[in-house]
């Protein structure tokens, strides 16, 4: 049974219109207006994506056996060769119906918390256009048909992530946060492109249905040719693999997106948490049969960049002193989580339990992340600081937000029942069956997971209640209602049944909790959290302690290892000194000297001749009947002679 | 014949006019003098047309039509040059050409 999805184009459309609406009538419009404009297309956006789900899952089902991948909507934009054109699309397969839902969600929770967050800033409806410019985009990258398309869209994430990490363009912190992650990520691009360019010229396709058939034979024999040592294929796909780490902030591209935190904390929930920065997750999740068939090597780079990158920023979150930054570190340790889930994964049924785990974990990360950035919004909203040291005793102040943030951090956390346990479990599990130096590197991550999160949140909801300027107090409703839903779902997305709708191979796919490996995730994670409530529920010197007898780890620790200094100097005092300042020699000295000396030489020319203007006729007469009768005389002259 | 002369003294004299007109050109300082000699000059020309006319191509009439429109033009160019001389006069008080030197650089 073939059913229509022409209506996709309307989800990432919608967004798109209010954008175009609110930024036109920017300062026409009421604030409020502006918001309810906002929330109520991507709520439009949002049930038509449930609608989508419901169809693709429920009403057109599986087809063979699998689910089908079916073009919503095709339109040829440009037309290269007869045989390569750039087409605009919408791809419905699994993953990009799961995507739609998340994004939906967390964006529409996001507009609904703005509404409250962002009361009174001067800049609320650009705020709203700039929401609504980044749902557009997500929404079409999630939804592209092609490689060429998913990088249009790739691009303009960048471009609206990088107008909201500036959006308090007064502040210079924040100018140069947004300028750091776009030239980030902006480098990584160059690599994706350089990667899709590779890939599209071996395999003469753009198109994902042809690229990720597991039956075409011509993207899976590219691998036969081989640069320095390693098959063309891998090379193509460690290329993209970089893009996606740089969107995704994995090491050594990580460095932006702890400074993109000096955006709105709304933005920080949707932008650098729950959406874009999984973009690169979902690359190699749609790619995934070239990587899984295609080329080993990049799936074992893949896990092993993942791997260290979740331990690196785990222990980077345990020392952070800043709210907002011990969040954007855990972030991109669950990012780094997701990787390792698709680095061992391999390609169907069984072998495919990492691929499905990897995506789960996306899902339930995004609902628990965005509502601990809410959360950490509203916390920020009411005591005016970011440093959690000047926080405490908040939980009978702010019940609600109190609650939310217990419940999300038990769900990252992996505490048993919460979503972050079954989607963590599996991609353990996943591991545990593929390569057991990941699998303990992400055990012990575990365990540091639930130890910063609950020093976070004990530090900030228990322990000496600081002394605030303003008593503080309960945030308003259109902020809480947002957390409340978010932390039902926190809850409640653990028990969907997964593999029955994604897997590698879109088989269905039984994953049962093995409790050998989630009894030792478990016990690691509450040895976490109780040295957390040891250290942490009541104020007391321990942690100094500790910190004293590690001091020269917990510095390297604090100044997250030295990378940034370490990117600076090589910026600065490298390239600057070595390519830059030469180039920038060259220029001025060779380049501009010539152009320079053409004009000083003209200039000198007729600045030496300018007398011969004398403006005495008779002068000019006199050289004109001069010059006449000597050329006539030449003339005459070469004329008898020859 | 006229009276016995030929070409080369018809050229002489052109070219005596001519000479004469030149150097009238180039040296006198005063406008009026200057148009005089550029008369000089034109009439030494139609001379010639004249002369070479009549000598080489005596069934022809060229020489002879090239010869009115100069005086022509030499008239049309006259009325122009003194309208020019009298603006000048009126602007810097005086026809003597060193003065008028404003289009230097």
């Amino acid at each position: 049974m073939q059913m229509s999805f022409q209506f996709t184009i309307l989800i990432p459309l919608i967004p798109l219109i209010s954008f175009l609406i609110i930024g036109f009538l920017y300062s026409k419009m009421s604030n409020k207006l502006a918001g309810i404009w906002g929330s109520v297309s991507i709520f439009s956006s949002f049930l038509l994506s449930l609608f989508t789900a419901y169809r693709y899952f429920f009403e057109v089902g599986r087809v063979n056996g699998v689910y089908p991948k079916i073009l919503g909507f095709d339109f040829e934009w440009l037309r290269f060769s007869d045989s390569l054109s750039a087409h605009l699309g919408t791809l419905i397969d699994p993953i990009s119906v799961m995507m739609l839902v998340v994004v939906t969600t967390v964006s529409l929770m996001v507009h609904i918390y703005s509404i409250g967050y962002m009361k009174g800033d001067r800049g609320f409806n650009r705020f709203f256009a700039f929401l609504s410019l980044f749902s557009f985009s997500m929404l079409g990258l999630v939804l592209s048909t092609n490689i060429f398309e998913i990088y249009i869209f790739w691009e303009l994430v960048g471009v609206s992530s990088y107008l909201l990490i500036g959006f308090y363009y007064e502040k210079n912190s924040a100018v140069a946060a947004s300028k750091k992650a776009f030239i980030v990520t902006r480098f990584a691009d160059l690599f994706f492109l350089i990667g899709i360019l590779i890939l599209s010229f071996y395999t003469k396709t753009f198109d994902f249905i042809s690229l990720t058939d597991p039956s075409n034979i011509a993207v899976m024999q590219t691998g036969s040719i081989t640069f320095m040592g390693l098959s063309v294929t891998t090379w193509a796909l460690l290329l993209i693999f970089i893009g996606g780490a740089g969107k995704s902030a994995m090491f050594p591209l990580h460095i932006w997106l702890p400074d993109a935190m000096e955006g709105p904390s709304p933005v920080s929930a949707l932008i650098h948490a729950a959406t874009m920065v999984v973009a690169g997750v979902f690359l190699v999740a749609r790619l995934f049969p070239i990587y899984a068939l295609g080329s080993d090597q990049a799936l074992q780079v893949i896990g092993y960049v993942g791997a260290f990158t979740s331990l690196f920023a785990a222990v980077i979150a345990m020392t952070q002193m800043d709210f907002k930054r011990v969040l954007a570190f855990s972030t991109i340790s669950q990012i780094g989580y997701m990787m390792v889930g698709l680095g061992v994964s391999g390609y169907g049924n069984e072998a495919g339990l990492g691929y499905m785990a990897s995506m789960f974990h996306l899902f339930t990360h995004a609902m628990f992340k965005a509502l601990l950035f809410l959360c950490a919004g509203s916390v920020i909203h009411v005591v005016h600081t970011n440093f959690i040291n000047e926080m405490g005793g908040l939980r009978k102040h702010m019940k609600i937000t109190h609650i939310t943030f217990l419940i999300a951090t038990l769900a990252i956390a992996g505490f048993p029942g919460f979503s972050g346990f079954f989607s963590k479990d599996e991609i353990i599990t996943a591991a545990y069956h593929n390569n057991k130096i990941i699998f303990y590197t992400e055990l012990l991550v575990a365990g540091i997971t639930a130890f910063y999160m609950f020093r976070l949140y004990f530090r900030v909801f228990w322990n000496q209640e600081a002394s605030y300027e303003h008593k503080p107090h309960e945030v308003e409703k259109t902020m809480t209602i947002p957390l409340i839903i978010l932390a039902f779902l926190s809850i409640a997305v653990g028990y969907i049944p997964f593999g029955n709708f994604i897997s590698s191979d879109s088989m269905p796919l039984e994953s049962h909790i093995n409790w050998g490996v989630a009894s030792a995730s478990i016990i690691v994670s509450f040895t976490g959290i109780i040295i957390a409530w040891v250290l942490y529920k009541k104020p007391s010197n321990l942690p100094e302690r500790i910190v004293s007898s590690i001091k020269v780890l917990y510095t390297w620790a604090y100044h997250k290892f030295y990378i940034d200094e370490v990117y600076l100097f090589v910026t600065k005092k490298i390239i600057f000194n070595l390519i830059s300042r030469p180039i920038a020699w060259f220029d001025r000295h060779v380049v501009d000297g010539a152009m320079n000396g053409i004009a000083w030489t003209t200039s000198w020319v007729s600045e030496s001749i300018k007398g011969l203007q004398s403006g005495q006729l008779q002068k000019y007469a006199l050289a004109f009947v001069s010059s006449t009768i000597i050329l006539s005389a030449l003339l005459i002259y070469i004329l008898l002679n020859v | 014949m006229m009276g016995g002369l030929a070409l080369q003294d018809f050229l002489v004299v052109s070219t005596s006019m001519f000479f004469i007109g030149i150097f009238g050109f180039l040296t006198r300082r005063n406008l009026i003098t200057i148009l005089m000699s550029v008369e000089l000059i034109l009439n030494s020309v139609n001379i010639n047309f004249v002369a070479f006319n009549y000598f080489l191509h005596p069934e022809a009439m060229h020489g002879i039509f090239f010869a009115i429109f100069v005086i022509a033009v030499a008239a049309a160019e006259a009325a122009v040059a003194i309208a020019i001389i009298i603006n000048i006069y009126r602007r810097f008080k005086s026809i003597n050409i060193e003065n008028v030197s404003e289009m230097k650089y």
